[in-house]
């Protein structure tokens, strides 16, 4: 896909209004009976996930339900032993990494692995890796998005906050054009109101074309920003649907937002 | 009885608490500078002194420690760090306030130079201007360089061949994998040895007759082509290992190519080794020429090829490739999860050190006119990593300058210090680097950048170490 498509993509993707109940489903990424194993331990036992065009999908969890396996064997880093990842219709499971980048699925990584020992803008040109040439509206569009990626262009990586740092590990994987945006917890280690900011956010990348798969603890935030939402358990999936009605369901009210039934 | 040790609390309290707060006075940097020293001259009382005798084994010592001039050793030293100690504090305090006579002495050069190298931060027309003076500037180095063998002796000549261009060439390319890439490569001299024994084989010097035979020039693309490969071959499956495995593998391959060259009888000559390799030759039209013992053409026929080799490297670190090598150095998930195909980039800095290494024993093997398994031991692979470590990893002239002068040294000290004793004077030079200096010589300013982030707990500074939160396969 080249540069000028995309950007044509992304002019669609403006005034497209967000996925709802009453447009046409367009299924952008099937994850179909799942199994994912690390040596002998089983991460994953049969992981059903669709993601449609344009959604926000919101992956919820305890620690160890195997959300992050999930987003490594949507992007290539961790292969399947059984079951298949469609993308578009077509299997990428076991496609090398960095091919998934080239198909258009930008990964943010856990723990936000920004590279340290590099500034602000040398991090985000890495994000264009795929590109010959780093992509100038690409760099624009991600300091508007994170004005203080701007103010701080040339500082080194490792010495930003953990939001800044977060903001960069979203933005350099914007910077690779992707049509889908797999994030694992964003609000990791983060205070509050830094966590409403980089949601605000992944709200507007949202809105402006990118389809979002976010990997959240923060199970009341994650639901009211996605539209609809998956909840894992010791590898597999135990509840799905829309967020809203995700948000009232006794179940998930007790479970994951810490209230008695 | 076991129930009160059970209950005994550990956590230190009171006067315990004070005395852990306090440093005592030989533990502040300050004095820990004063132990390196007095440790330094002693040493080097030991180095100029008497050397070893047979018949005692504690002749250099007794000699050396039990007479007068370790004392004056000491108080030389004890003076220097005084100096350094006290002295500087003094002059911040009193002269670097208004402008000092140093700076006062040295700024007619270094402000335009300065002011040059800031403006080139800012526009492009300036940035050709400081491209013209480093241009120029590398041109008078290589200028004094291809003067150099005039101003010395025959054998200083041989010393610039045999040690000084070959380890500097062969540090070059060490510096691509561990530099650059962050791979711990142990057995860089196997390839050395492939390149060396690529030229006895094609020149057919070797008991074995090469199908035709070849002029030592043609043979270095041969080389090339046969230690890529054999990276290749090697790294492949190698260098999908975490990386202190890749380290133990690539010295079992060092083993192996030695083992080889020793034992393979037929092929290789074994241990009597290869004779009668023949010297470079250019025979084109009225071009008639022939490198034969004068090491001089050879010192200028290294300078040309270390100095294409510097200028592809140099444009190769600055280059996507750089910037990849860079990123697996740092953080090798998030370098694969941004779409740098790692295990690609990885083989190709261990395969491009391996074409290097491979050039090296070509021109090594034609210059000696005879090879043997005893010119491609252990130690060797192992002094060429102490040289780019010395230097600076990373840093293209660091690793230059210091492997130069660690190849000097011995050779240097060669009247004065018993030849048995010289790698121990290059141990104790070593250990004292990393304790004062482990960014080496001339560091890179990335690497350095790296190391005090990854003292800090971020990103790994090398390909080696299991990366923070697993590593995926």
């Amino acid at each position: 896909m080249s540069a000028a498509e995309s950007m044509g993509a992304d002019a669609v993707g403006l005034t497209k209004p967000a996925a709802t109940a009453t447009t046409p489903r367009k299924k952008m990424l099937e994850l179909d009976d799942l199994h994912v194993f690390y040596g002998a331990i089983q991460a994953l036992k049969g992981v059903h996930i669709e993601v449609d065009e344009g959604e926000i999908v919101a992956l919820l969890g305890a620690n160890g339900a195997g959300k992050t396996t999930t987003l490594r064997t949507i992007s290539g880093l961790l292969t399947p032993r059984e079951g298949e990842v469609r993308w578009r219709g077509e299997r990428i499971d076991g496609v090398p990494a960095h091919h998934v980048v080239g198909l258009g699925i930008g990964h943010s990584p856990e723990g936000r692995r920004v590279f340290p020992a590099m500034t602000v803008t040398e991090n985000l040109n890495m994000g264009a890796f795929r590109f010959k040439s780093v992509p100038r509206a690409e760099l624009d569009r991600v300091f508007e998005l994170f004005p203080r990626l701007a103010e701080r262009r040339t500082q080194l990586a490792g010495t930003l906050s953990g939001g800044e740092q977060q903001m960069l590990a979203i933005g350099r994987a914007l910077m690779g054009q992707p049509k889908l945006l797999l994030l694992d917890e964003p609000s990791m280690g983060l205070a509050p109101l830094i966590v409403a900011q980089i949601f605000d956010i992944i709200r507007e990348i949202n809105e402006q074309g990118t389809t979002v798969l976010l990997v959240e603890q923060n199970a009341a935030q994650a639901l009211r920003l996605a539209h609809r939402g998956y909840a894992l358990e010791t590898g597999s999936v135990v509840l799905s649907g829309p967020a809203d009605q995700l948000l009232s369901d006794p179940k998930v009210r007790e479970a994951y937002l810490g209230e008695g039934a | 009885m076991s129930t009160t040790t059970k209950e005994r609390d550990l956590a230190p309290t009171g006067s315990a608490l004070a005395r852990l707060r306090t440093k005592r006075w030989y533990q502040q940097p300050m004095f820990g500078r004063l132990v390196g020293t007095v440790a330094a001259a002693v040493l080097l009382d030991v180095m100029s002194g008497p050397q070893g005798s047979r018949e005692d084994v504690f002749f250099s010592l007794d000699k050396t420690l039990g007479s007068l001039r370790v004392v004056w050793w000491i108080i030389g030293a004890v003076a220097l760090w005084a100096i350094l100690e006290f002295a500087k504090p003094l002059y911040n305090r009193y002269l670097a306030a208004s402008v000092g006579p140093l700076e006062r002495f040295h700024a007619p050069v270094t402000g335009p130079v300065k002011g040059l190298i800031a403006q080139t931060r800012t526009t492009s027309a300036n940035l050709r201007r400081i491209l013209w003076v480093r241009i120029g500037f590398s041109a008078v180095v290589i200028g004094l360089l291809i003067l150099l063998p005039n101003v010395l002796s025959t054998f200083w000549n041989q010393v610039l061949v045999n040690e000084v261009a070959i380890y500097v060439l062969l540090a070059i390319g060490l510096n691509v994998v561990i530099g650059w890439a962050g791979l711990l490569d142990l057995g860089f001299i196997a390839f050395f040895a492939i390149g060396a024994y690529s030229t006895a084989y094609w020149t057919g010097a070797m008991p074995v007759e090469p199908p035709f035979t070849l002029n030592a020039f043609l043979v270095i693309p041969v080389a090339v082509g046969t230690c890529l490969l054999a990276g290749l071959l090697l790294g492949a499956p190698t260098l999908r290992l975490r990386g202190d495995y890749l380290a133990i593998v690539t010295l079992g391959f060092h083993e192996i190519i030695y083992l080889i060259a020793k034992n393979a009888d037929g092929f290789t000559n074994g241990p009597r080794g290869v004779q009668g390799i023949s010297n470079f030759g250019v025979h084109i039209g009225v071009l008639d020429y022939d490198w034969e013992l004068d090491p001089v053409p050879y010192w200028y026929l290294l300078i040309g090829i270390a100095t294409i080799l510097i200028i592809a490297f140099l444009r190769l670190e600055h280059s996507r490739v750089g910037r990849a090598w860079t990123a697996i150095r740092e953080d090798e998930v998030a370098a694969s999860a941004t779409g740098v195909p790692t295990v690609k980039f990885k083989l190709m800095a261990f395969a491009i050190g391996a074409s290097t290494s491979g050039i090296a024993g070509v021109v090594y093997a034609s210059k000696a006119r005879f090879i043997s398994p005893e010119s491609f031991l252990l130690l060797f692979s192992v002094l060429v990593v102490a040289y780019v470590i010395f230097g600076g990893m990373g840093s293209l002239w660091g690793v230059i300058i210091g492997t130069a002068f660690l190849a000097w040294l011995p050779q240097y000290m060669k009247d004065w210090v018993n030849p048995n004793d010289r790698f121990m004077y290059l141990g104790a030079l070593l250990i004292v680097m990393m304790i004062y200096r482990p960014q080496g010589l001339i560091p890179s300013v990335r690497r350095k950048r790296e190391l005090s982030m990854a003292k800090a707990g971020l990103g790994d500074a090398d390909a080696m170490s299991e990366p923070a939160g697993g590593r995926m396969t």
